[in-house]
C-alpha cells in the first residue's frame, strides 16, 4: 500500500514536448512508472519518443484510461491545463510549473471544489511510492520502499529529509511535495490524513516553512486524530520579517507564521521537532524505531 | 512588486475610485505650481518611497500657501527618511506627490489580501483607520471586519453593504461604500495584486468617501501579463544585488552575515541559512539558483554573493533534482575562475550526477572543501571563516 499512486497509476504528461516535460516523463518512464502519453495541443496524433501525444486531455484519457496527470506547462497556462485535466476527469493532477498566479490559483480552487479531482502544486517537486511510480522531478534512486511518509511543502529540502532515512536504511511509503505557494491544491492535513489511513505507514515526517498556519493546522489535526508518530522540520528560523524568500508562501507577516511559534506549537502537538535541518531523520528516531 | 502611493491611486482613479486630486513633481518650483494649478489650499506634501510610516519622519507635512509647499517639497527631496518599514538605513526621497488637503471627520482601515487558509480574496475592514493594523489584529481582533470574496461571482453588493454597516455609515456613506469597495475589488483582481490597501479611508467633513492614502502591491508572477505595471517598478527603492540577481532568475536576499550561500531550492535555501546559525555562523544571504539553473545563471550567482564584501566564506549546497550536480560544479569552476575565489568555499553536492560534480571540482585545481552531508558542510565553512580569521 501507499498513497495517492502506485504501480498500477497510469500517467500522461501536460506539456510533454517541451524540453523539460520530455525529460522527466522519460525519467519517470525509467523508474517504471506506466507513463501513457502526452497532451500537446497541435501535435495530437503523433509521437514523442515513443509517448502518443493528443490534442486534448479528455482524449488522451479515452484512449489511455490515465487516472493521473502530471503537468510541466509553462505558468500562463499551467492554471488551464489543472482546469482542462479536472474537467477530463483525472483524479490526480500533479502541478510542478512554478509561477503560476496566485489569482489564478484562486479561481482552480474553486472551480475544483465537488469534483472528484485531487490536486498537487502547483510550484512542486510531484509524488513518489519508492520502487512503484514516480510523478515528478525528484530524482528517484535516492529513495527506497519503506515504512515512513513524507509530506512537505519545499522541493529539495524532501529530498535532504528523504537522503536522511534512505542512508539509515529505512524506506518510505510516499513522498508527497505539496509545493511552496500560498494557494495550493493538497495541504498537510490531507496528506497526513491519508498516511494515518494507510496500513504500510507507520510513520510520517513533515517538512513545513514559515509563513502562514498550515503547520499548525497540521499539528493540531495530528494530535487530535492520529495514532502514528510525527516528526517535524520548520525552514525559516532566521528568516527576516517581512522579506519573501523565494517561494510566496513564505512570508512572515504580522508577527504570525515565524519558524519559532510553530514548532513551539508542534511541540505541543506531541510532534518530535528538529532544530538543525541535518537532524529530520534522527527526530523521527526519537520518537519511533522501525 | 511595490509601487508609489501616487502611481497606486492613478491606477484606482482609473477604476472609478475617489482619490484626492494631487499630482507628482521632482523639484520645489514644480510643488508650487502644481499646488496653485490643484486649486486653493491647504495640501498635502507627501514623500514618496516604498514604505510605510512616513509621517513620523517627517515625510507627511501640511502646507498652508503655495510658497509652503515648495519650501516642504525642497526640504524632502534628497532626505534620507528612516521609518519603521525602511530599516535603520532609510530611503531618499526622490518624488514628492502634492495633493489637495481635505477636512477629515472620521477614518477607516480597508485592505483586501489572498487568504491562504480559505484559498479567497478577502476583505478586511476596521473603523480603527490610520492605526498600525498589526496592532489592531494584535489587541482588539473584534474591531476587524472580514468578507471572503467568491471569485466566481466577486465582490457583491450585499458584502460592501455588510461591511459599510458595519463600520457605522450612515444610509448616504452606505451608498458611496458600496461601489467603492466593489471598484477596489475589481481593481485588485484586475491588476493582479497580492495586497491593496487604503490606510485611511476617511471621511470627509462635507460627508465624502475618499482613499487618502493606498498601497498596492503585486503578484511577481502575474506581471507578465500587466506590462504598464511592470513598468511602474522603480529600481531606486530596491536592493542593487537583489535587482541584478533577479535579471539572472535568481532568487536572492541579502542578510547581515558573513558566509555566502548558494543552494538550489527556496526550501533548502532557508535550511541551509538555519544550520549555518545553528552551527555558530551568521548566514550573508539567501540565495536560490532554482531548479533550472543553466552554467551562466550559477556563474552570475557566485559573481553576486562574492559582491558583498562582508562574505568571508562560502557554502555551496546542492541537492540535484531537476538540477545536475555536474552543471553545478562547471558552474562554480566557471566563477571561481573568473571572480577569484580568495574566501574558503566549502561544497555539499548530493542528487544526479554527483560523483561527477565531485569529480570535476576536484579535478578543478580549486581549493574547494568537498562536504557530507549538510551538517558537514555547516562545521567545515563556519570552521574555516573563523580559521581565516584567526
Amino acid at each position: 500500500m501507499s498513497i495517492l499512486i502506485d504501480k498500477n497509476t497510469k500517467v500522461i504528461t501536460q506539456g510533454i514536448t517541451g524540453a523539460t516535460g520530455l525529460f522527466h516523463a522519460q525519467g519517470a518512464r525509467d523508474y517504471g512508472t506506466l507513463m501513457v502519453g502526452g497532451v500537446t495541443p497541435g501535435k495530437g496524433g503523433t509521437s514523442i519518443d515513443g509517448f502518443p501525444i493528443f490534442d486534448t486531455v479528455e482524449e488522451a484519457v479515452k484512449v489511455t484510461g490515465a487516472s493521473a496527470s502530471v503537468i510541466y506547462v509553462p505558468p500562463i497556462g499551467a492554471a488551464d491545463a489543472i482546469l482542462e485535466a479536472v474537467d477530463a476527469g483525472i483524479e490526480l493532477v500533479i502541478c510542478i510549473t512554478e509561477g503560476v498566479p496566485v489569482l489564478d490559483m484562486v479561481k482552480v480552487r474553486e472551480y475544483m471544489k465537488g469534483t472528484k479531482s485531487r490536486l498537487v502544486g502547483p510550484n512542486c517537486p510531484g509524488v513518489i511510492t519508492p520502487g512503484q511510480c514516480k510523478i515528478g522531478i525528484m530524482p528517484g534512486y535516492i529513495h527506497k520502499p519503506g515504512p515512513v511518509g513524507v509530506v512537505s511543502r519545499s522541493g529539495t529540502l524532501t529530498y535532504e529529509a528523504v537522503w536522511q532515512l534512505t542512508t539509515r536504511d529505512i524506506g518510505q511509503t510516499t513522498c508527497v511535495g505539496i509545493g511552496g505557494d500560498p494557494v495550493n491544491g493538497t495541504d498537510f492535513v490531507d496528506c497526513l490524513k491519508m498516511f494515518e489511513a494507510d496500513p504500510e505507514t507507520k510513520a510520517v515526517i513533515m517538512i513545513g516553512e514559515i509563513g502562514g498556519d498550515a503547520e499548525e493546522q497540521a499539528a493540531k489535526f495530528a494530535r487530535d486524530h492520529m495514532t502514528k508518530p510525527v516528526a517535524a522540520f520548520i525552514a525559516g528560523a532566521t528568516a527576516p520579517a517581512g522579506k519573501r524568500m523565494g517561494h510566496a508562501g513564505a512570508i512572515i507577516s504580522g508577527g504570525k507564521g515565524d519558524a519559532a511559534s510553530k514548532k513551539a506549537f508542534l511541540r505541543e502537538c506531541g510532534i518530535s521537532v528538529a532544530d538543525s535541518p541535518a537532524d529530520m531523520a534522527v527526530a523521527l528516531l526519537k520518537i519511533w524505531q522501525p | 512588486m511595490n509601487i508609489h502611493e501616487y502611481q497606486a491611486k492613478a491606477i484606482l482613479r482609473n477604476f472609478g475610485i475617489p482619490v484626492p486630486e494631487g499630482h507628482v513633481v521632482y523639484n520645489g518650483n514644480a510643488a508650487r505650481d502644481w499646488a496653485r494649478r490643484l486649486g486653493d489650499g491647504p495640501w498635502a506634501v507627501k514623500a514618496q518611497i516604498h514604505a510605510g510610516g512616513r509621517g513620523k519622519g517627517g515625510g507627511v507635512k501640511i502646507a498652508k500657501t503655495a510658497d509652503e509647499v515648495k519650501k516642504f517639497a525642497r526640504e524632502m527631496f534628497g532626505m534620507t527618511l528612516v521609518t519603521h518599514q525602511t530599516g535603520p538605513e532609510g530611503k531618499v526621497v526622490k518624488r514628492v506627490l502634492i495633493e489637495k488637503a481635505c477636512n477629515i471627520a472620521d477614518e477607516f482601515y480597508i485592505s483586501l489580501l489572498v487568504d491562504r487558509t480559505t484559498d479567497k480574496v478577502t476583505f478586511m475592514a476596521s473603523a480603527e483607520g490610520g492605526m498600525d493594523i498589526e496592532e489592531v489584529a494584535a489587541k482588539t481582533p473584534e474591531k476587524l471586519f472580514f468578507e471572503a470574496v467568491d471569485p466566481t461571482l466577486g465582490m457583491t453588493a450585499f458584502q460592501a453593504r455588510k461591511i459599510a454597516f458595519k463600520l457605522g455609515f450612515a444610509m448616504p456613506q452606505v451608498k458611496q461604500a458600496v461601489p467603492l469597495f466593489m471598484n477596489l475589488y475589481k481593481a485588485f483582481v484586475e491588476a493582479d495584486c497580492s495586497m491593496l490597501e487604503i490606510n485611511p479611508l476617511v471621511l470627509t467633513k462635507e460627508g465624502e468617501l475618499l482613499c487618502l492614502d493606498a498601497k498596492l502591491n503585486f503578484d511577481e508572477n502575474a506581471l507578465f501579463r500587466h506590462v504598464r505595471i511592470r513598468d511602474l517598478r522603480d529600481y531606486d527603492e530596491e536592493d542593487a544585488m537583489e535587482i541584478e540577481a533577479s535579471q539572472y532568475d535568481l532568487s536572492y536576499i541579502a542578510l547581515d552575515g558573513n558566509i555566502g550561500c548558494l543552494v538550489n531550492g527556496a526550501g533548502l535555501a532557508m535550511a541551509t541559512m538555519d544550520i549555518i546559525k545553528h552551527t555558530g555562523g551568521e548566514p550573508a544571504n539567501f540565495l536560490d539558483v532554482g531548479g533550472g539553473a543553466t552554467i551562466e545563471r550559477v556563474t552570475e550567482a557566485f559573481k553576486i554573493i562574492l559582491s558583498d564584501k562582508k562574505v568571508e566564506g562560502i557554502l555551496v549546497n546542492i541537492f540535484g533534482g531537476i538540477m545536475k550536480c555536474d552543471v553545478i560544479a562547471t558552474g562554480v569552476i566557471e566563477a571561481a575562475k573568473q571572480v577569484g575565489v580568495k574566501v574558503p568555499l566549502v561544497v555539499r553536492l548530493e542528487g544526479t550526477n554527483v560523483a561527477l560534480g565531485k569529480k570535476m571540482l576536484a579535478e578543478s585545481g580549486l581549493n574547494i572543501v568537498s562536504a557530507d552531508g549538510m551538517a558537514d558542510a555547516a562545521e567545515k565553512i563556519v570552521k574555516a571563516v573563523k580559521a581565516a580569521k584567526g
